[in-house]
């Protein structure tokens, strides 16, 4: 979307800058009702273009994953991607422009709330058609969304409050071993934990329940790292959260009961997409309303100077153990998620490599940012699957792009920058030929 | 006669085995301006610090109405009514300026975590009102302009400016100003001064100010203590002060007797 910062405006070239010009009032409404043109484009005519240029099936990632196992078919892939997605996104918001913008200005006459959820539907129905072609496109969209709660919880800790956490994937391994142990001991018939003890129907609703209660049970265990680390500011976090991501994993590792290391399986399949949207939605909506609010500015005043934050009658202590157990719980309740989503975890999941990736996104996406957590989640996570076909090369050229990204932009793509609702969704009124 | 706000009794401070502040006492808060001056190490902003709660007295205690405040916490003792700026302007960096006045009254905040996290209407109202106090306060100082700007941004008067409207935000009964002139030109100083002036009549504060600029001090204050080596030397009018030979010597140096 056109959120490009304008300081590199005076550089562009004429053609993108004709290109900006020509979507620049194209509103946040607009680009979804393209998109959903596009997805719908895709699922009427995708298969017979794919069979057309030459290709199988439907490329399941943008064509990444057949442009690099087959380099002939790239040209088919390429076509593919700019017939189906490009060019009707480009044509259909040019020629939506003006009904986009004033059904946009029109829903401004509501509450706020109302506009969000037409987008957020609009969203959903997007995603949905999406992913319902292939399981694979599924499953990478579930792990993204939880990457994204995962990644937005982390940066409360190490961009808005500038701490070092290190225990995030502890805290997701408590909620996914807590929720399913919940679900499978209550749910499932199971040679551990015996049979069925409640209605299968009732599965659904005490879900979120199981995902409440283990991101409870996160933000528990972060209290055991918060109290001692928080007397103080420097290095004492990184190393004692870093001490208890290895207590969790060795914990879950020699706990006969959840299996100990050979992981715990036969979850039922209650983390469906419109569920791991909606907690989604929910865990950006909360982080966002939190770090807006004065309450929220308190962790970037403790980063930015904890002494002119306790003169400012800012409870230093009492702020970063809150910001710390919000962020734990969130881990937690996607944590959860995460193992509904695989239907099996293990503790080696939740190792050193997940904390480098979590890490990773969070920095490479930008700190102190919504919209910088939720880029750096996207694009870390489909840049990995997209690159899979490379196989060990992914382990390089990922970091070499991180790396880049450290010396070109220090503080991550999007970094410190507010997500506001309500100037997100609204229209851009601009008289058409005007720039 | 009613206690003063403030009152300090036989305060000492060790760094180590330095004696940095020797038995001060200090009555403040009836709605003065008082000055502390000292040559430079003379304990000033130490004694600032024992106040606020960022450093504990090794000796004798702080009283806010009469209570006995050492050993709270520095965000404890803010919110009982003592502001205060820093000598070498401790800003948020990444923060904006209206979020610097917004944030300071952390304490008067009534809405609860879960508020925050919910947006509720509750919580939207009393942001509304914060964000109206805090423009009120940066109208009182002449920044309503850069209200969204970073300040890092802004040039240091309005820095100092920020500030100011920080401490005054979080509704103290007393402040405490730690050269608030360091590094102005003659320009920002008699603006600088004029708001101590309007701040001291419009709401009544009574204020404690570390200065260097003679001129400063003594236009504003009423009562003037100096300090050397962290004792107090003499204290009185600025017309007293200025006379007293233990201050010249403290200043200029002692004559050697010859």
């Amino acid at each position: 979307m056109e959120r490009e910062s304008g300081t590199r405006a005076e550089r562009v070239r004429p053609v993108s800058r004709y290109f900006r010009m020509l979507f620049s009032g194209v509103p946040l409404l607009g680009w979804l009702a393209a998109i959903l043109v596009a997805v719908t484009l895709e699922r009427l005519a995708g298969a017979p273009l794919a069979l057309a240029l030459g290709l199988q099936k439907i490329p399941v990632l943008f064509g990444f994953v057949i442009m690099l196992k087959k380099p002939a078919l790239i040209p088919g892939a390429v076509l593919y991607v700019l017939l189906i997605y490009a060019v009707p996104v480009a044509v259909t918001t040019r020629l939506t422009l003006s009904p986009a913008n004033r059904i946009a200005a029109w829903l401004f006459r509501f509450p706020v709330a109302v506009s969000a959820s037409v987008h957020l539907a609009l969203l959903y129905t997007s995603l949905h058609l999406w992913a319902d072609v292939s399981d694979y496109r599924s499953l990478v969209l579930k792990l993204t969304l939880i990457a994204v709660m995962v990644t937005l919880s982390l940066n409360v800790i190490n961009g808005y409050m500038g701490e070092f956490s290190c225990s995030h994937p502890g805290f997701m391994a408590i909620g996914a071993y807590f929720a399913s142990v919940f679900t499978v001991g209550l749910f499932v018939n199971d040679q551990f934990f015996g049979a069925v003890f409640l209605p299968q129907a009732w599965g659904p609703f005490l879900f979120p329940v199981a995902l409440i209660l283990g991101g409870f049970l996160a933000s528990f265990g972060a209290l055991a790292v918060a109290i001692p680390s928080f007397r103080t500011r420097g290095d004492y976090l990184a190393i004692i959260s870093l001490a208890f991501l290895f207590i969790v994993k060795s914990l879950i590792e020699n706990l006969e009961f959840v299996r100990g290391p050979r992981g715990l399986s036969g979850q039922p399949d209650w983390a469906t997409l419109p569920t791991v949207f909606l907690w989604t939605v929910l865990c950006v909506w909360s982080i966002n309303n939190f770090v807006r609010s004065t309450i929220g500015k308190a962790l970037n005043a403790v980063r930015d100077n904890e002494m002119a934050a306790g003169a400012m009658t800012v409870d230093t202590r009492r702020t970063k153990i809150v910001a710390f157990l919000f962020a734990a719980f969130w881990a937690g309740v996607a944590g959860g998620l995460f193992a509904h989503v695989l239907r099996y975890v293990n503790p080696s999941t939740f190792g050193i490599q997940k904390l480098a990736e979590v890490l990773a996104m969070v920095y490479f996406g930008g700190l102190n940012s919504v919209y910088g957590s939720i880029v750096g989640a996207v694009s870390i996570n489909l840049l990995g699957e997209a690159l899979r076909p490379l196989e060990i090369f992914k382990w390089i050229i990922i970091p070499l792009l991180l790396i880049l990204v450290m010396i070109y932009r220090p503080t991550g793509l999007i970094a410190f920058k507010d997500l506001d609702v309500t100037s997100l969704l609204q229209p851009k009124r601009k008289p058409e030929g005007e720039e | 006669m009613t206690t003063p706000f403030l009152q300090v009794r036989n305060m000492s401070h060790d760094f180590g085995g330095l004696r940095a502040v020797r038995d001060y006492n200090l009555e403040a808060g009836s709605g003065q301006i008082r000055g502390l001056i000292g040559p430079n190490g003379a304990g000033k902003t130490t004694i600032f610090n024992l106040i606020t709660g960022i450093y504990q007295p090794t000796e004798g205690e702080v009283l806010l109405d009469g209570k006995k405040i050492n050993g709270l916490p520095p965000h404890r003792i803010a919110s009982l009514g003592v502001s205060r700026t820093f000598q070498n302007l401790l800003l948020w960096r990444h923060m904006t300026v209206i979020e610097h006045v917004k944030l300071a009254r952390y304490s008067k905040i009534r809405y609860g975590l879960f508020a925050a996290f919910f947006g509720t209407p509750g919580h939207h109202r009393e942001e509304a009102e914060i964000e109206e106090k805090a423009g009120l306060l940066l109208d009182m100082m002449g920044i309503r302009h850069l209200a969204d700007q970073v300040v890092i941004n802004l040039p240091y008067g309005a820095q100092r400016r920020v500030e100011m409207a920080r401490a005054l935000a979080t509704e103290p009964r007393i402040l405490l100003l730690d050269e608030p002139t360091a590094g102005m030109n003659p320009e920002e100083l008699a603006q600088i001064m004029e708001i101590i002036r309007r701040v001291h009549g419009e709401l009544g504060l009574s204020i404690l100010l570390i200065e260097h600029r003679m001129r400063v001090v003594m236009e504003l204050c009423s009562i003037i203590q100096t300090l050397d080596f962290g004792a107090v030397i003499a204290e009185g009018t600025p017309e007293e002060i200025q006379n007293n030979p233990r201050v010249i010597d403290a200043y200029l140096g002692k004559e050697s007797a010859t």
